[in-house]
């Protein structure tokens, strides 16, 4: 595809492996941004939970670890919630990334909008609405009653059920669109030459279709897992108290008994169950499966570890099996309807399937806009159906100076992280896609670090190194901390615009005499707009909604909106919190749906 | 019923998508051992009558017969088909054992029986001794060669295939055409091509489908679609051919004289649905037209300006303006005793009236 230019740079670049330094210029702000605020950080807090005040080794904090069987079983509750989400999200989402995938352009299109809406509504929000619709006096339960179902009101959150239901809520989103990256790289061709050498459609899907997706199904389960260990809102607030998460222990021994050295000494175990998933994940699929936003990895070209083999063994019985299964089930649907040739066949795995999806779609959406109805209630407590209308939970929410300052500041914030992002992100994503260069793979996966490990350990770490500069409780804190996360969404973004960009444009340009700049700035940008705006507004969102960092970063008289709204949760739900919410929603909806058609317009103008 | 010493038969077979109409109602027979091409430009529905044939959609209206069996809405699996698809659609995941010996897992073959049928048909497409490797690693004529294999293996009487070299650079696609040729010949396959290209559409066909827009615009021999174009679409699509308005003039049982550009008399041979008046165009082949010399005459004469001569290798172009401003052009085997030209010059181009072809013209066009 690119092969062209490539060959064609490197060949410029004169003898194999001289790299020339001012070309990458544009990398090294990035990098010594994330050195400084990344690496460093989590290197120290690494350091602090093995060395004492003294710089001494000592081992203390470990063995509190595990002399005390509390945190081994947290770590056995966390990987066990975290393994049933991963489960949980897979399994459902893949007949939604399937129906995406298999769906006309244009359905899909449609669709993914819906899949992409919770992905980036706030995650407050999305909780605050179970908690409404799922709570002793909510939407289920007085349908339940009403219905004669029930009844008493049955206990639907507030245990691991409710958990699950929250997590898999908020992380399903994030294993579609994985799924589905990968999906859409599968010639849908294949399943139809299977059909046509005499595959079933069960046979063909399992045979095919199932094995080519299998990366995207591996690298969703990884980022799922990797995701949920990090997890603490949900559990917090839709758990009985039993669902601790690792991620919870540490919020507790920071912010109750300052316990530093402790709290770094759990975080740094959360950091090694992240290395070990990753490990075990190369080991069993290659991390490579995942750079690649698809691309099947050529069987021949994998490590043939043990663990691989024996997996290849398993998958393939497993294949086998499952198509054997279909057909019988084929079998049976044609003993009740035979194919005549004279009429059309059913398509009767496909309304299956599209009814799965909109099942599972109308979970993903539906919940976020209970909490609208819910604003203009006038009861004094959260309470399904609203009842009558009143605008006091707004008029409560502006009139309320500390919601007022969190909102300001949030706005702040996420307006300046999100530019200051793109100013480092943007140049990057240039060199990264444009320029050849050695360690590239090393240099991508240190940008994408802050995504990929749990944000709690970014979020000690940075309180730590902010504390010894007097930077906690201060907006530059929070803005230079969301800007480590959101960086490698901008850097993504460009890059994904920029692998669509033609560069003859721009040699066309300098041919007709422009300069490199002025090419930059007549040719180049004109055409990424689109996808610079989308970049700029989803790194906007993510500092919007940004709570881990904001918790420990944002000192406790200078809150954001999401703190706040968490600060409020914790204690008691004020009816309040719907009408914060139903504004957080609608603007941060109406920004995901203007940067989604940013996106979509940079992609046509860009064939 | 149907007459079964038809192999594949399609009658009114239709198919759309929302607005789009992908097939047009197209009636196709074909006898056993026939070679067929569907040929056509980008989006004329080629593709979709392929799949249609193998069961791949279900169409609106019409019929499908297989071996005399009525088979429109029969599953594909049900179906003795195969189909070469146009990017081969090599499994990835799938050694090319693997992929060739697909088609015979799904039959329940033995293992045993497998092994020997993948070794025989990558035989026949010269192919042997690269069984372990994956599709990604074979060059692009490998890829078409397996994609082939893994089609006969299991001996389909009938194959599809869409556009099998259109990936291909030229040479690989002649060579591996006479392969096609030559494996439908020996294994006496019945065979539905498609392709875009015309001239690989002439090289293999027995009879080449014209399509255009989702309708079969002519059904006939490569002599006659070349020969006896029955439109214009038909005319200007296969080979190069000069294409001129004229008014009707006089029709008898054997002639029809035409006035051509400038009032020129034309002669041609007689078709049916003409009438006096009637604008229509008229279409002469290159290689039809002569440049006349001296007092020299021929059946039908256009007086030109010469505009360019080109030497092709083999064949020399010549080309002229009529008065009105219309392009003509010869050609001729390149001659070292060609007369030269310079621009401008006056010529006189002759033709037989055998080979000058009336066709109705469809749609309003301006008088000559
Ligand atoms: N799955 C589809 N959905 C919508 N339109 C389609 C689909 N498949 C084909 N078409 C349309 O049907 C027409 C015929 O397509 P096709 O049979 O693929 O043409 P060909 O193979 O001759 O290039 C085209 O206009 C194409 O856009
Ligand atoms: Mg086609």
């Amino acid at each position: 595809m690119n092969s062209t230019p490539k060959a064609s740079s490197r060949a410029g670049s004169g003898a194999r492996g001289r790299v020339d330094w001012r070309s990458l210029g544009p990398l090294a702000p990035v990098v010594v941004f994330l050195g400084i605020l990344f690496v460093f950080p989590v290197a120290q807090l690494l350091w602090l939970s093995l060395f004492n005040d003294q710089g001494a080794f000592t081992s203390v904090h470990y063995e509190r670890l595990f002399d005390s069987a509390v945190y081994v079983k947290v770590l056995g509750i966390t990987f066990r919630i975290a393994a049933w989400t991963t489960l949980l999200c897979v399994v459902a989402g893949y007949p939604v990334a399937y129906l995406l995938a298999t769906a006309r352009v244009h359905t899909r299109n449609m669709l993914i909008l819906w899949v992409l809406m919770p992905f980036w509504t706030s995650f407050l929000v999305r909780t605050f609405a179970w908690m409404v619709l799922l709570g002793r006096r909510g939407a289920i339960n007085e349908w339940l009653q009403a219905l004669g179902i029930t009844d008493a009101p049955v206990k639907l959150i507030y245990n691991f059920a409710g958990v699950m239901i929250g997590m898999v809520h908020a992380l399903m989103p994030l294993a579609i669109v994985t799924m589905l990256a990968v999906m859409r790289n599968i010639d849908q061709n294949l399943s139809l030459a299977a059909s046509s050498l005499g595959a079933r459609g069960g046979q063909s899907f399992w045979r095919v279709y199932f094995p080519l997706s299998l990366p995207g199904v591996a690298s969703s389960a990884l980022l799922v897992f990797i995701v949920a260990i990090g997890f603490f809102i949900t559990p917090a607030l839709l758990g009985s108290g039993r669902e601790i998460m690792i991620a919870q222990v540490i919020i507790e021994q920071m912010e109750e008994l300052l316990n530093w050295s402790f709290s770094g000494a759990v975080a740094v175990l959360l950091l090694g169950t992240t290395l070990v998933v990753f490990f075990v994940y190369d080991r069993l699929f290659g991390l490579s499966t995942m750079s690649a936003t698809g691309g099947i990895v050529d069987e021949a070209e994998r490590r043939p570890g043990l663990i691989s083999r024996f997996g290849a063994y398993v998958g393939g019985r497993l294949i086998t099996l499952m198509g054997w299964i279909c057909d019988r089930f084929s079998d049976a649907v044609e003993m009740l309807r035979a194919p005549r040739p004279e009429r059309p066949r059913a398509t009767l795995s496909r309304k299956v399937l599209w009814a799965t999806g909109m099942l599972v779609l109308a979970y993903l959406v539906a919940p976020s806009f209970f909490v609208i109805p819910m604003s203009f209630s006038e009861a004094a407590f959260i309470k399904w159906p609203p009842e009558g209308f009143t605008l006091q939970n707004y008029e409560m929410f502006l009139g309320d100076p500390i919601y007022v300052g969190a909102m300001i500041r949030s706005f702040v914030v996420a307006l300046t992280s999100a530019g200051l992002a793109m100013l480092l992100g943007v140049p990057a994503a240039f060199v990264m896609a444009r320029r050849p260069m050695r360690g590239k793979g090393v240099v991508f996966a240190c940008i994408l670090a802050p995504v990929i490990i749990p944000h709690i350990i970014i979020a000690v770490a940075l309180f730590y190194a902010f504390a010894q500069v007097g930077l906690v409780g201060t907006t530059i804190g929070l803005v230079l901390g969301h800007t480590v996360i959101s960086v490698p969404f901008v850097v993504v973004t460009i890059m994904a615009v920029l692998k669509n960009y033609d560069t003859r444009l721009d040699q066309a340009a300098w041919s007709l005499g422009a300069s490199k700049l002025r090419t930059l700035r007549h040719v180049t940008f004109p055409l990424i707009l689109p996808g610079l705006i989308a970049a700029f507004l989803f790194a906007f969102v993510i500092s919007l909604d940004e709570l881990t960092i904001a918790l420990f970063v944002s000192g406790g008289q200078t809150p954001t909106l999401p703190k706040q709204m968490w600060v409020d949760a914790i204690f008691k739900l004020n009816p309040m919190v719907t009408a914060v919410s139903t504004v957080v929603l609608v603007f941060v909806t109406s920004l995901i749906l203007v940067a989604e058609f940013a996106r979509r317009r940079s992609e046509k103008v860009m064939g | 019923m149907t007459d079964p010493s038809y192999k594949l038969r399609i009658l009114g077979l239709r198919k759309t998508y929302g607005p789009v109409v992908a097939l047009a109602g197209a009636d196709v027979d074909m006898h056993e051992g026939e070679f067929l091409t569907l040929l056509g430009p980008s989006g004329s529905g080629k593709t979709t009558m392929l799949m249609l044939i193998a069961g791949l959609i279900q169409p609106e209206h019409g019929e499908v017969w297989i071996d005399g069996r009525l088979s429109t809405y029969m599953p594909p699996h049900k179906r003795d088909l195969g189909m070469v698809f146009q990017n081969y659609a090599l499994f990835p995941h799938m050694t090319v054992y693997e992929n060739i010996a697909f088609p015979l897992r799904m039959r329940k073959v033995s293992e045993a029986a497998i092994r020997d049928e993948v070794r025989r048909v990558l035989d026949v497409v010269q192919l042997a001794g690269i069984e372990a490797r994956h599709p990604r690693q074979l060059s692009g004529g490998q890829q078409q060669r397996i994609a082939l294999a893994r089609c006969m293996v299991y001996r389909p009487p009938i194959i599809l295939m869409d556009e099998p070299l259109g990936a291909l650079d030229k040479k690989l696609r002649e060579q591996l055409q006479l392969e096609i040729r030559r494996l439908h010949r020996d294994q006496g396959i019945t065979v539905l091509y498609v392709t875009h290209d015309q001239e690989e559409a002439l090289v293999m066909s027995d009879r080449i489908c014209l399509m255009d827009k989702g309708e079969i615009v002519q059904l006939d021999t490569p002599d006659g679609l070349y020969f006896r174009p029955e439109s214009v679409f038909a005319a200007d699509f296969l080979g190069e051919s000069n294409l001129l308005d004229a008014t009707v003039r006089r029709i008898e049982a054997e002639v029809v004289h035409l006035e051509g550009p400038g009032g020129v008399p034309i002669e041609a041979p007689a078709r049916d649905g003409l009438s006096e008046g009637m604008a229509v165009k008229f279409m002469i082949r290159p290689e039809s037209v002569r440049l006349l010399e001296g007092t020299e005459s021929a059946d039908n004469t256009l007086e030109a300006a010469l505009q360019d001569v080109i030497l092709v290798g083999q064949v020399t172009k010549h080309y002229a303006l009529l008065a009105g401003g219309t392009e003509v052009s010869a050609t001729s085997l390149t001659h070292h005793r060609l007369p030269r030209f310079t621009q401008g010059d006056p010529v006189r181009f002759g033709f037989d009236r055998q080979s000058t072809v009336v066709l109705p013209v469809s749609g309003p066009t301006p008088a000559a």
